[in-house]
């Protein structure tokens, strides 16, 4: 029983001098590797071959430690090794390996060169993405059997039909916040009135597709990436081409397609709450009341500013799904390649939503 | 020695059920020092699960399971955390991570143990590469770079980076060419005579079971049924015994079994 005891808590590394002899107690295990690399200054001290050692425990750790305290020469080792310890330290002598290879990095100009490059790389995967995007949807419209129509009518529910709450919240805040800021400014002119036009074209033509986007990019987008990640790391892509399918058949024109019809849906609703939240600030703090503000949305704001934001929407679509679905397909690796493409897909998403977006305003600038 | 004679590894009564299925019924299985136990069994009789319950990853819904003599039902913290640095676990698809390189993989338990000197931190990881039989070349390369053979002995280094005393190893050579199986076998057998280990692997390779093991327990009827060397595993009356060895495949590994072991009778 004192024996299973002492096992279970082992022997820390000691020094101890008696009658003139050195005489070194402890295991060499994996427990005590900082010990006794600690030790090595007094260890050193007294010629190793004067030290005796007294030790019942050696693992294949400990033995590097012995050999990086006593050296590789055998003469230089204290006396008292046992039979099966020096088996193990010449084992582990001659499996050492003191050259260990390094990972290469460029240092930091090649880095930023390197980077910058892969800048130009990005645009054109996405150009060819898009390409063969567009091939598979026009042999679709060749072959319309193909047509996954549950995967489609999914995508409607989940991206559309559940992000319905929080859009329309969202834009209903936005809409109350614009209208509370401008509020302000148009109550010192006396030119109240005018909040119904400044509501309605922010949100109308620009708050409210581009609000929409960026939260379906987020919340779709960012999904599309780590499924199509996921899947491709576990070679189900590959397992689909196997099978004689198209994986974009499967995995992106029913993505495609469904936010098609969800997302311009999703700016609609956007729009609506918007206004709502504006007409409602509107009477609060301009005592505009509703029958008056949304009579004269209908009789000053063209309907044309209604469209330009809508016509924006199924653009966004085909950048969210397109930017998404890339980066899935080309994550290659582990857990860490699924986090860095969803990274980039919803960084890439928004980014290219708020440029076309920009470039939009300008083209239509003229309309009114 | 006799001190060591104490059981590394002591179940009793384990009861293991998922929902109302039972998994393990009052099950009793106890593992000397220095064995090289096989756990074999048909499909779904908890091979991997008793696997996981002696690695303390998953609780037995009734049941002590003691470790080097300790009950691990009534440990504190600390003494559990020091009882698993004296595990080594190989998962069956490696679950190195795939973030770090393999010298990476095998640096991560040794620096959360000790603060030790970098360079003596990447030379012990460094040797378990070696000991495992791989080419210093592969401790630069990420997991999913190594083939599937490779991969296998890179979860066994990592699995002995603490120098444990127990190697646990869940299906070691499903997926393996039998060549590299082989191969991989005689790798255990090295280790586990040099490193002071206790092997419990869970396998359903047959030659594995003839080379490797020293004592096979066969899991069935949500017991151990019985546990024995395989030679007198395969005398068995009893009937789940006798159909699981009852076949072409059996008899093949069992001539190569003996053929192995005569070689190295000869070789003595």
């Amino acid at each position: 029983m004192h024996d299973r005891v002492r096992q279970e808590q082992g022997q820390p590394p000691r020094l101890l001098l008696a009658e003139g002899h050195y005489t070194l107690y402890g295991d060499w295990t994996t427990a005590y590797l900082k010990q006794w690399l600690d030790l090595q200054p007094t260890l050193i001290k007294p010629p190793s071959t004067d030290l005796q050692l007294l030790t019942d425990a050696m693992d294949s750790n400990g033995a590097m430690a012995f050999i990086r305290i006593f050296g590789e020469q055998q003469s230089h080792w204290p006396q008292g090794l046992t039979a099966a310890q020096k088996q193990l330290l010449h084992l582990v002598l001659q499996q050492r390996e003191t050259d260990i290879p390094d990972i290469k990095k460029p240092n930091w100009l090649a880095d930023i060169g390197l980077r910058f490059t892969r800048l130009g790389g990005y645009a054109q995967q996405l150009l060819a993405f898009i390409g063969q995007l567009f091939t598979a949807l026009f042999t679709l419209l060749h072959n319309p059997r193909r047509f996954k129509l549950k995967l489609f009518l999914d995508v409607i529910q989940r991206d559309g039909l559940h992000a319905v709450p929080l859009i329309a919240l969202l834009s209903f805040l936005l809409g109350a916040v614009i209208a509370w800021q401008g509020g302000l400014q148009l109550k010192t002119y006396g030119a109240n009135v005018f909040i119904v036009e400044l509501v309605a074209l922010t949100h109308l033509r620009e708050l409210g597709p581009l609000i929409t986007a960026i939260l379906v990019a987020g919340r779709s987008g960012s999904a599309y990436a780590a499924q199509l990640a996921t899947m491709n790391i576990n070679q189900e892509i590959l397992a689909l081409r196997s099978l004689g399918q198209n994986p974009f058949d499967w995995l992106v024109l029913p993505k495609l397609l469904g936010l098609l019809v969800a997302l311009p849906l999703l700016t609609l609703l956007a729009d609506i709450s918007g206004l709502v939240g504006g007409s409602l600030v509107a009477q609060l703090q301009l005592e505009i009341n509703p029958t008056l503000f949304w009579q004269r949305l209908s009789q000053e704001v063209s309907v044309a500013h209604f469209f330009i934001g809508l016509i924006k929407a199924p653009i966004f679509a085909l950048v969210i799904v397109s930017v998404g679905c890339m980066q899935g397909m080309l994550a290659s690796g582990g857990a860490d390649a699924v986090g860095v493409r969803t990274t980039r897909s919803v960084v890439q998403g928004v980014f290219l939503v708020i440029i076309i977006d920009a470039i939009f305003s300008v083209i239509f600038s003229d309309v009114s | 020695m006799p001190s060591n004679r104490f059981p590394i590894v002591e179940l009793t009564n384990i009861t293991t059920q998922f929902g109302t299925q039972v998994i393990h019924q009052n099950l009793n299985l106890s593992i000397q020092r220095g064995e090289r136990l096989a756990i074999v069994g048909g499909s779904g009789t908890g091979k991997s699960v008793l696997l996981s319950e002696i690695a303390l990853l998953k609780k037995p819904q009734a049941g002590s399971v003691a470790l080097f003599g300790q009950n691990t039902q009534t440990i504190t913290n600390p003494a559990l955390i020091q009882l698993r640095k004296k595990m080594g676990i190989m998962f069956q698809q490696g679950a190195l991570f795939t973030s770090l390189n393999l010298l990476e993989n095998i640096m991560l338990p040794l620096r959360e143990h000790q603060r030790l000197p970098e360079s003596f931190l990447k030379e012990l990881a460094m040797l378990k590469i070696k000991l495992v039989g791989l080419p210093a070349n592969a401790a630069t390369k990420l997991p999913q770079e190594l083939s599937g053979g490779m991969l296998k002995r890179a979860a066994v280094a990592r699995a002995l980076a603490l120098d444990p005393n127990l190697l646990l190893l869940d299906e070691p050579t499903a997926g393996l060419d039998p060549a590299s199986a082989s191969a991989f076998d005689e790798m255990l057998l090295e280790l586990h005579a040099t490193m002071d280990l206790t092997l419990i692997l869970v396998t359903h390779d047959l030659d594995s079971l003839w080379q490797v093991s020293n004592q096979v327990a066969f899991l069935g009827d949500k017991q151990v049924l019985c546990k024995a060397p395989m030679a007198a595993l395969t005398e068995h009356p009893h009937p789940a015994i006798k159909h699981y060895f009852a076949n072409s495949r059996a008899a093949g590994a069992q001539m190569r079994g003996i053929e192995v072991k005569q070689a190295g009778v000869k070789q003595v």
